[in-house]
């Protein structure tokens, strides 16, 4: 069988599969549509966040970004992972005791306003949409790949199949669905990583296999030969620092503030039994996280090595190194009509030269071969995951089973940020605010209208995304850092934060990001609207915009502080509250209002 | 606040801000600020500081949580603000 007719059995398959499920547990009552029932095992809640977390930020965008960036990509690793300990110490039990389901909800209730409530739901929108831009261009490089058309082409079918996925079934369906959701993805994540780690350095274990000699006898290790081999071509060294010390450490902080901070994973802290058992759920989200987070750094290498070994099979200068374009593997040719993969034959020798053409002495040295300029023109980085199956040469069922995770992390995603936006829209803000008396036919009806709007612009957005996904990812999170994370943790860990603080707080931090990141990436990621180019020269203390998230927070904790300290207190009640909430006794149920 | 809560939340912040150190040490610190100095020290295949950024400070994250489950569910019952 060829491989687009497997790819379609397995993509299929796994789709009868999670809709079967949603339909089987479909939503009934608006409580079920939001938070599954309680009864949610803190194991299996923590797979299902694991899902719902990883989206095709992780999945398809992130080893791509460490195999060209090398350790400066670390900060996704430990961004995205490091949120948890923060989530888990900070947030979930003390949520959980609150015991309401939303975030807003949250806020509203702790300072006493419906105005925070409502600068809370502006504050969740902005992220949410933010990260479902980057969660449509995964989709569309995935699509793109797999229907063989364009990457605009492919977009619009994921625009399309979301839609479907996500106006189906509410909380309750997702769960479940994303419990299969996670078991596709790490199974479609590790098992060609195992493949490669075996090939390169026989052993089965891809962490260890990171760490270990090549297989092919030579006794080099792994991470050195591939030091070895991209600064042959004029890279910087894989395994060093490369990047500004400040601007990794405000990325990987934003990322992780961000991750405490975003309402659909805070959202699954509602769902779980007991404070105690909110606690576990977070060790138990970020176990099953892990598993792919400690794999994707030997994805990256290894995709790394085995692309720049195919196109550069020989040693430097040997003019039958380089490969030939006219017996390029098949790979190659597909993934040149998504757009995504570019040649350009410059020398016209009818041979692939792929090096660092931006460091000049390199390139000198090199025109003595007669080559004048990198040829790859292109490479997204984003197709680095999907695409490394077949550079390696692994089996068709296994690029199949790629594709079809690369899928299942962006839809389960997509679904629960979907499901954050409406319930934000029909729970916080019609039902909350301006139409207490809606019936929970309407409430419903209303949060899948607004699914469908945020679909169609974050779709609209992601043709012409801001970034490569797990860039576009890490906007959202600074969005969410600098908002709505510094408000709840002043709202449980300071008893003195008052309504004025966390609105100004909120507002001062979510703007000044907001702002920030729009004058690099243009006003409403409308491209052609930048106010300056968007490199190291033009930023802040070289603070890029993806990092800026973190100084928004402290702006945001700043401001909630002094602006709380000048303000009247909050009332006795709400210091009883704070005092409650910190006390696992006495915890009942999620209930609304 | 009760003075059992009041010590109760005490423990509590004493906790986290041990286990929080630690999270910053091995992710900021090792995996970052000092990874260039580490990178001088090589385990296996692996250079240390490179070894921090993306491998051993996820493992040590997950101990982190596991630590401060276990703990705070003992505080739970040691100041009786245990569920049910």
């Amino acid at each position: 069988m060829d491989l687009q007719t497997i790819t379609y059995l397995v993509v299929g398959a796994t789709f009868a599969l999670y809709i079967g499920i949603a339909i089987w547990a479909k939503a009934a009552t608006t409580g079920e549509f939001y938070i599954a029932g309680r009864g949610v095992h803190p194991v299996l809640n923590g797979m299902a966040t694991a899902a719902d977390w990883m989206s095709a930020a992780s999945f398809i965008s992130m080893a791509g970004l460490i195999a060209f960036k090398g350790f400066d990509a670390s900060v996704y690793l430990m961004g995205w992972t490091g949120g948890y300990v923060l989530l888990a110490m900070l947030l979930a039990p003390y949520l959980r005791k609150f015991g309401k389901f939303t975030v807003p909800e949250f806020i509203g209730e702790r300072y006493y306003s419906q105005t925070a409530r409502l600068v809370a739901v502006f504050c969740l929108i902005v992220a949410s949409i933010t990260y479902v831009i980057g969660q449509m261009k995964g989709v569309g490089v995935a699509f793109s790949r797999f229907l063989e058309v364009d990457f605009q082409t492919g977009v619009m079918v994921g625009m399309g199949i979301v839609f479907i996925y996500a106006v189906l079934g509410g909380m309750k369906g997702i769960t479940y669905t994303q419990i299969a959701q996670y078991v596709v993805l790490i199974f479609a994540y590790t098992i060609p990583a195992i493949f490669i780690s075996l090939q390169l350095t026989g052993n089965p274990i891809p962490q260890l296999g990171l760490g270990s000699t090549m297989a092919d006898g030579s006794g080099t290790y792994l991470l050195d030969k591939l030091d070895l081999v991209v600064t042959d071509l004029g890279f910087g060294a894989y395994t060093e620092k490369k990047g500004s010390t400040l601007d990794m450490a405000l990325l990987t902080l934003s990322l992780m503030i961000g991750t405490a901070g975003l309402p659909h994973v805070i959202i699954r802290f509602f769902t779980v039994p007991k404070v105690r058992d909110a606690r576990s759920s977070a060790g138990w989200a970020l176990v099953f996280i892990a598993i792919l987070y400690t794999t994707a750094p030997a994805v990256g290498a290894m995709a790394r090595l085995n692309l720049t070994n195919t196109i550069q099979a020989g040693p430097l200068g040997d003019a039958n190194a380089n490969l030939v374009y006219e017996q390029r593997p098949a790979w190659f040719s597909n993934w040149e009509k998504t757009g995504l993969l570019k040649f350009e034959d410059k020398n016209g020798d009818g041979r692939i030269q792929y090096y660092n053409d931006k460091n000049k002495d390199f390139a000198a040295r090199v025109e003595a071969f007669g080559w004048k300029g990198n040829e790859m023109t292109k490479i997204d980085n984003d197709i680095m995951v999907l695409a490394n199956p077949e550079i390696a040469g692994l089996p068709n069922w296994v690029i199949a089973l790629v594709a079809a995770g690369g899928l299942a992390a962006a839809l389960s995603t997509a679904a629960g940020l979907l499901l954050a936006i409406s319930s934000s829209i029909s729970h916080d803000l019609l039902k909350g605010v301006f139409m207490p008396d809606i019936s929970e036919k309407n409430e419903l009806m209303a949060g899948r209208i607004a699914m469908a709007g945020a679909i169609a612009v974050a779709g609209w957005l992601g043709m012409n995304p801001p970034g490569f996904a797990a860039q576009v990812v890490a906007l959202a999170f600074g969005l969410a850092a600098s908002s709505i994370f510094p408000a709840l943790m002043m709202g449980i860990f300071n008893k003195r934060a008052n309504r004025a603080g966390a609105i100004w707080g909120m507002l001062s931090g979510l703007l000044f990001t907001l702002i920030y990141i729009f004058w690099f990436k243009g006003w409403f990621f409308v491209p052609g609207t930048e106010m300056a180019a968007n490199k190291p020269e033009n930023w802040l203390l070289g603070i890029s915009p993806e990092s800026i998230g973190a100084v928004g927070a402290l702006i945001n904790f700043l401001v909630a502080y002094a602006v709380s300290k000048i303000t009247a207190e909050p009332p006795e009640y709400i210091q009883h509250l704070v005092e409650d909430i910190r006390v696992p006794k006495g915890a009942g149920a999620a209930t609304s209002h | 606040m009760s003075d059992q809560r009041a010590q109760y939340w005490q423990a509590n912040i004493r906790l986290v801000g041990i286990l929080l150190t630690i999270w910053f040490v091995v992710s900021y610190l090792f995996g970052i600020i000092l990874a260039e100095p580490l990178n001088a020290i090589h385990i296996g295949g692996y250079k240390l500081g490179f070894w921090f950024a993306q491998q051993g400070s996820i493992y040590i994250f997950l101990v982190l949580i596991y630590v401060y489950a276990s703990k705070m569910n003992k505080l739970d019952r040691q100041f009786d603000v245990h569920e049910d």
